[in-house]
């Protein structure tokens, strides 16, 4: 295929309203079962964070529940997160007009997208979503494997697992941080979550954000 | 010798310290208590000790607590390691002394040394799941112990133990429950030889001072006092024939602190995790007051309507 910016299931529908396809339902399902865990990571994490937290435990059903339960939704969200990785790496590989639109920063928080680059199907922004969640879900499951005392507590020395829980802790701050930017943007930038929620977006969406995606799909027709 | 501690009158007294006497939750803000009680300090006189582990049995027996036969691998200790049912442990090394030529025989009673400065109870993150009284005994709370195992990386000396039958962790309680009523720990009352001492830490102090006149005038010029100050004092204390070595004494620590991971971790990692994470939020939020939403206009519909043609 000579398209480089078009994933499987992509597609355009013509008609009054011009729609695309982004997502498909079983990327979708996997987008959020990946979500969904790493809020309920995020929030019986926290609860253990800090003691102003502790409080969240009585939404997992205690602090003993919150302990057990935490490890093994981190497991879902590996799974959940290496589906999306499998899905979508390809198309967040780095290119150079990635570093053109990451200099015009400033155009991007003022919304003037006509001084961007015309952007494939993920900026450069989604990339860096992208490749700092893979670093850091890495990370996470690591120092978390190391951490959890029930099951793995006797193959780790005691130093070990003390650095273990600070890179899990640090970790994990800047996962919920790039989780923060994540949704934000995908609020901020109207027309964005239909894309998670049916599947589609509307052709002026496309041309707006994605134009090159855009006309590689209406090309490929 | 040292005065045997009588023992307890049969009429029930009441505890002489309790939830009032606290000086530090673990995960809460408390105000300690204006007034501490004296503190009590038990101590192990190493070169007294015969290795009979009479204070094992006693804490099991004293404890309730059941351990599991075990193996024999060609060493005198046994268990191998503390459980989450063997709080204290006899260990045994064959010491070859450079200077003197002998081989020395050190048994050192490893378990909790309820540290002044507890690294187990600042690393807990579960509010009231280790308390330490004003007296300086460091217990741990089942009802509030959410089996995180983060005491277990706060303890400079590797003590806590989580069971696998509750996933609950377990130690040395100084045996809060009989010093509370005036007696000394089980362990203390059983030895045979009183190389286990109890009383308040000046007391024990005192004695341990006479104990090392005594073993220097024996030739033991290092003997001294390990109530290491990196945890600003222990209530439980060793006299050690080579206070010079501690690490000698099956590892035990020359110089404990709380790991300075720890202090990163409990400490700045998480104001500046907590501030990092609002400020994140608070950016979104001004970004969108200020910037207000980017949307799609008619005009990139219409765009798109041309390009995809008919
Ligand atoms: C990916 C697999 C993961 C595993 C196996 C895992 C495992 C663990 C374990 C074992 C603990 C100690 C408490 C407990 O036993 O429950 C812990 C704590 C924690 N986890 Fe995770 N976790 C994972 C992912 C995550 C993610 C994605 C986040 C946040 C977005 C997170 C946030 C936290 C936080 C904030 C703590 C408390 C750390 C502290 O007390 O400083 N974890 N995790
Ligand atoms: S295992 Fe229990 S006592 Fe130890 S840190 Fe966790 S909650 Fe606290
Ligand atoms: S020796 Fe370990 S378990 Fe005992 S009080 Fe000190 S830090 Fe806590």
């Amino acid at each position: 295929m000579a398209s480089t910016e078009v994933a499987p299931g992509d597609a355009v529908h013509r008609g009054p309203q011009v729609t695309v396809d982004r997502y498909t339902r079983g990327a979708r399902i996997n987008h959020w079962i990946t979500a969904g865990s790493l809020v309920l990571l995020a929030i019986s994490g926290l609860a253990l964070f800090h003691p102003s937290l502790y409080w969240l435990t009585g939404l997992f059903g205690g602090g003993p529940n919150t302990r057990a339960i935490h490890p093994w939704i981190g497991v879902v969200l590996f799974f959940g997160f290496l589906g999306l990785f499998i899905r979508f790496w390809k198309l967040n590989l780095w290119e150079r007009t990635d570093n053109v639109w990451l200099k015009k920063i400033k155009d991007v928080v003022t919304s003037n997208e006509e001084n961007l680059p015309e952007v494939g199907k993920y900026n450069a922004g989604q990339k860096l979503v992208f490749w700092s969640m893979s670093i850091l879900i890495i990370l996470l499951i690591t120092s978390g494997l190391v951490i959890w005392e029930q099951y793995f507590g006797q193959y780790f020395t005691v130093e070990q697992r003390r650095l273990a829980v600070l890179i899990h802790a640090l970790a994990a701050v800047a996962a919920i941080c790039v989780w923060i930017v994540h949704v934000y943007a995908a609020i901020w930038v109207r027309g964005t979550i239909s894309a998670m929620t049916q599947g589609r977006v509307t052709g002026g969406w496309a041309w707006r954000h994605h134009r090159k995606w855009l006309r590689e799909l209406v090309s490929g027709k | 010798m040292f005065t045997i501690i009588p023992n307890p009158q049969a009429k029930p007294i009441d505890a002489k310290f309790g939830d009032k006497d606290l000086i530090r939750r673990s995960a809460s803000s408390i105000t300690p208590v204006a007034q501490r009680q004296p503190e009590v300090a038990k101590l192990i006189d190493v070169s007294k000790c015969i290795g009979c582990k009479a204070c094992q049995v006693a804490c099991l027996e004293w404890n309730n607590l059941t351990e599991e036969v075990g193996v024999n691998v060609g060493v005198y200790d046994n268990p191998h390691d503390l459980t989450p049912n063997t709080w204290t442990l006899m260990r045994y090394t064959e010491y070859e002394n450079p200077e003197s030529g002998n081989l020395e025989w050190l048994i050192r009673k490893d378990g909790c040394m309820h540290c002044e400065d507890p690294g187990c109870l600042k690393a807990c993150p579960a509010p009231g799941a280790i308390v330490q009284y004003s007296n300086g005994i460091v217990d741990f709370v089942k009802a509030n112990c959410i089996g995180c195992g983060y005491c277990i990386k706060g303890c400079p000396f590797n003590i806590p133990r989580i069971s696998k039958v509750d996933n609950k962790a377990y130690k040395c309680t100084l045996c809060s429950d009989r010093v509370a009523v005036g007696q000394g720990p089980a362990c203390q009352k059983a030895c045979p030889t009183q190389a286990i001492v109890f009383g308040t830490k000046d007391e024990m102090k005192k004695w341990a001072e006479k104990r090392i006149t005594d073993l220097k005038s024996r030739g033991f010029k290092n003997a001294g006092l390990y109530d290491p100050p990196g945890v600003q004092g222990t209530h439980v204390m060793y006299v050690l024939q080579h206070a010079d070595k501690p690490n000698i004494y099956a590892g035990l620590a020359d110089n404990p602190r709380i790991s300075p991971i720890v202090e990163l971790w409990k400490g700045g990692t998480k104001y500046a995790g907590l501030a990092l994470i609002g400020l994140t939020a608070a950016f979104g939020f001004l970004h969108h007051i200020v910037a207000g939403p980017n949307r799609v206009t008619d005009h990139d519909e219409q765009e798109a309507k041309r390009l995809a043609g008919k």
